[in-house]
């Protein structure tokens, strides 16, 4: 038997005092799916989404600036750096969107303050001890059905908090009997904690990973793995992923050349395992923050403001780059070093839940993102 | 296990309970923390391992003499040779310490001072890294401690710092000249000292604080980068002065006069005497050996006993052993990974474990030694080590485990373990387990057992 399954029937006396096997197959609220990807570590969005033709650019990054010729230009000023060159055809095909100059409510440079806010949803690192997703799932059907799911050991703060989650990782251990099971989950009774998250482990779907090779990077046995578990009419609807690696005070173009090539593999590989569901996904890239604007002294940049986000899926109307920017002058930059960012992540955040999740606006502000009444989302971001 | 306290004793200050620490502990378990509190001698099981200079000078010189290649080479020689056998005896130290307070407390500083294998040029120096800079000071004073880390080749690496240039220094200027505009300075260790070792995030420290520091401390380097004669390879600490930025700095408030080298030791120094440091580090004491939520008065009274002694670490910790608070609830923590696997080897009386019984369960839970994702160590709090995905992982690793545990009863496992704190609903389902394995899971399995 799969391990997290406990099937009703057997050991039937010890089950029915287990009510944490009644696994929600309920109707979901929505049949639209929403992959949130976490880049720890502050992922560099000039050098994603570089602005090639912008002097400023050339002037402040003399070693780090790519190649103009080795751009993938977008609209003559933007373009994406070669190691993406996966994605190009969805920006091309309408299914992906780029967001430059966007942040959080954050204006420190601490990445595990700039995480927290951006995993808590409020404008404090101390915020909230929950995530807004979390919270949005609740908003979204009082927390009876697992709409989330984390991929990966641990829960991501982002996904933590009152809505009990699914996870997923891949690991190879023998499965635990059913006996056995059983008996845990009443010694797991009067301890609420272990409680919940044995209860949050049962049932959770056991994806199909065949055909996939010994070696493959995690991020894209993640990414099929989130796919294929997201594609069931019964699954979970709400995945998130991370990968870390994008802190690049060092060597920044040999290791965001790597790391976009790993993203691209992941995404790609997204795409496929959601298969036919993919027409109604949302698939959201963000990172804590962005870089400095001028290249440090050693090949790479050091903590900044203005980062990137990039809105990809079926239900994504792309093909274009959004949002306010503010440009490279030295006026331009918040602080005199970062790029500005005249964008909120809210906004996009807010976009998402709203229009392809069906949460209510107005708990959107006050419950999901408190105190952001203010952030209006985006509009025009999906197709109708 | 006659107490709670005994249990509190034994988990919540030391690493676990396995056979005969019951009788070790006796009747009086504060007093018996109280008497491993003063020094921290190598261990035996530590005193074969090469020193990080030793180990770096080994690649650096192979780098000098045959480029990057042989570096990867000697790199993963080293990695081989030092860092895994280390690796596995330090957690064999774990495992067999009889009175292991001083472990938990290596293990509490080396994770407020983290840093990863991830930074691949260092890696093969952590566990000498933790064995010279952590270990031999954990009932030192802060001051000192600090002082140790930040000079020590593998932290100035880990975070960058050889790479920082003061903007007016003769580096600097040289590689101005080079590329107009170009920035010198990496700013990463001194951020993550104010924000991580010292003052914390809330300290009162703003942008120019960390640029000031980090001026200071361009020059904090080591010998390995120098592509000089032999004696040049070497990886100890060395202040390279054409890197550094002349003039005065000032930070939070204070003016320190141009003095080279000394300008970040005054600056460490007075970091570490700062009362925000002393809140800071309160904090997480408090929250490492009493509750997630560190209560206010606790913090306080450790935070001002810091201040007095000047950051005496040993009697901080004699003051956190005697806080009531630490004994109230002997189940308020949840063991992180590392803590429950070593508190399951400990359990199971069979000594070291192998690779595979330690290295290879961490890797399933993404908690490996050295491989915090950020400067910031790992979490402390139970929504850090309880999710469902890592809660089964655990409890199928130990269900695996148990069935290699021979004839060990599972009802005495119980008594040595978690006696004085199991429920008993767990008494109850470890009595009518349908084996002994099945029995001795259920032990390792349960809350109590994961708790400290």
């Amino acid at each position: 038997m799969q391990r997290r399954t406990l099937l009703a029937g057997s050991c039937a006396g010890l089950l029915a005092t287990m009510t944490a096997t009644r696994l929600a197959f309920a109707q979901a609220p929505t049949q639209n799916r929403f992959v949130f990807v976490f880049l720890r570590g502050a992922l560099d969005g000039l050098h994603a989404l570089v602005p090639y033709a912008d002097a400023d650019f050339r002037r402040l990054r003399p070693r780090l600036a790519q190649a103009p010729d080795s751009v993938l230009d977008l609209d003559g000023y933007f373009g994406l750096d070669a190691a993406l060159a996966p994605l190009l055809p969805w920006f091309q095909a309408g299914e992906l969107a780029l967001l430059p100059a966007v942040a959080t409510r954050y204006r420190e440079r601490s990445h595990f303050d700039g995480q927290a806010l951006l995993e808590n949803g409020t404008a404090s690192p101390s915020g909230a001890r929950d995530g807004w997703l979390n919270r949005a799932i609740l908003a979204l059907n009082a927390g009876d059905r697992r709409l989330g799911l984390a991929l990966g050991p641990s829960v991501p703060l982002i996904l933590q908090g009152a809505a009990p989650v699914q996870s997923w990782s891949n690991e190879h251990l023998p499965d635990l009997d059913e006996g056995f099971l059983s008996r845990l989950g009443i010694v797991y009774r009067g301890d609420p904690a272990f409680d919940a998250a044995f209860r949050a482990a049962q049932g959770t779907p056991q994806p199909d990973l065949s055909g996939m090779a010994e070696g493959t990077d995690n991020f894209t046995f993640a990414a099929r793995a989130a796919g294929d578990i997201l594609a069931h009419d019964a699954g979970p609807r709400i995945a998130v992923m991370q990968i870390d690696g994008w802190d690049t005070h060092v060597n920044q173009t040999g290791r965001l050349t790597n790391q976009f090539a790993r993203l691209s593999e992941g995404l790609l590989m997204l795409r496929q395992s959601l298969g036919a569901a993919w027409g109604q996904s949302v698939v959201l890239v963000a990172s804590e923050f962005g870089r400095t604007v001028a290249e440090n002294g050693a090949g790479g940049t050091d903590h900044g403001t203005g980062g990137l986000a990039m809105l990809a899926g079926g239900a994504v109307r792309g093909g274009r780059i959004v949002g306010d920017w503010p440009g490279l002058s030295d006026r331009a930059l918040h602080e005199g070093r970062d790029l500005a960012a005249p964008n909120a992540i809210e906004a996009l955040f807010k976009a998402v839940l709203i229009g392809h999740m069906g949460l209510s606006p107005a708990l959107a502000d006050s419950v999901v993102f408190p105190g952001s009444a203010g952030i209006a989302p985006l509009e025009g971001l999906l197709r109708a | 296990m006659r107490s709670a306290a005994t249990f509190t004793a034994l988990n919540r200050f030391g690493l676990g309970a396995g056979p005969g620490d019951d009788a070790r502990v006796g009747s009086d378990p504060q007093g018996w923390l109280a008497a491993q509190v003063g020094a921290s001698p190598l261990p035996d099981l530590l005193a074969p391992f090469r020193s990080a200079d030793a180990i770096l000078t080994g690649i650096n010189a192979a780098r000098n003499s045959g480029g990057g290649e042989a570096r990867a080479l000697a790199t993963q020689a080293a990695m081989q040779d030092d860092y895994r056998p280390e690796l596995l005896a330090r957690a064999a130290q774990f495992v067999t310490a009889e009175a292991a307070l001083t472990e938990r407390l290596v293990l509490f500083w080396s994770n407020h001072f983290t840093v990863s294998t991830a930074r691949r040029q260092i890696a093969a120096a952590i566990p000498a890294y933790e064995r010279e800079a952590i270990r031999p000071l954990v009932y030192g004073r802060f001051a000192d401690m600090l002082r140790a880390v930040v000079r020590h080749p593998v932290m100035l690496t880990y975070l960058d710092n050889p790479f920082s240039l003061g903007p007016d220094s003769a580096e600097g200027r040289r590689r101005q000249s080079r590329g107009a505009g170009a920035v010198t300075l990496n700013e990463n260790l001194a951020r993550e000292v104010l924000e991580l070792h010292t003052l914390g995030v809330d300290g009162g420290y703003a942008q120019d604080d960390v640029i000031q520091f980090a001026l200071a401390l361009t020059g904090w380097s080591h010998g390995g980068l120098r592509r000089g004669d032999a004696d040049e390879a070497h990886g100890r600490f060395l202040f390279v002065a054409p890197q550094h930025q002349p003039g005065p700095k000032r930070v939070l408030g204070r003016l320190y006069p141009e003095s080279g080298e000394g300008e970040g030791l005054a600056i460490l120094d007075d970091l570490a005497r700062h009362p925000s440091t002393a809140q800071h580090l309160a904090t997480k004491l408090v929250r490492h050996f009493v509750a997630d939520a560190p209560p206010p008065e606790a913090v306080a009274q450790i935070a001002r006993l810091f201040q007095d002694t000047d950051g005496d670490l040993a009697e901080v910790t004699r003051a956190l052993i005697a806080l009531p608070q630490a004994w109230a609830d002997p189940l308020a923590k949840v063991k992180s990974h590392h803590e429950f696997l070593i508190a399951v080897h400990r359990a199971g009386g069979q000594g070291a474990p192998g690779p595979q019984h330690y290295i290879a369960p961490l890797r399933l839970l993404a908690a490996e030694p050295f491989s915090a994702p950020s400067p910031q160590g790992w979490g402390d709090t139970a929504a850090h080590w309880l999710g469902p995905e890592s809660l089964m992982i655990r409890v199928e690793w130990a269900r695996h485990f148990a069935g290699r545990l021979g004839t060990l009863a599972a009802r005495q496992l119980m008594e040595d373990s978690i006696g004085a704190v199991s429920r008993d609903v767990t008494r109850t389902w470890v009595y009518r387990a349908p084996s002994q394995d099945a029995g001795r899971a259920m032990v390792f399995a349960s809350p109590e057992f994961q708790r400290r």
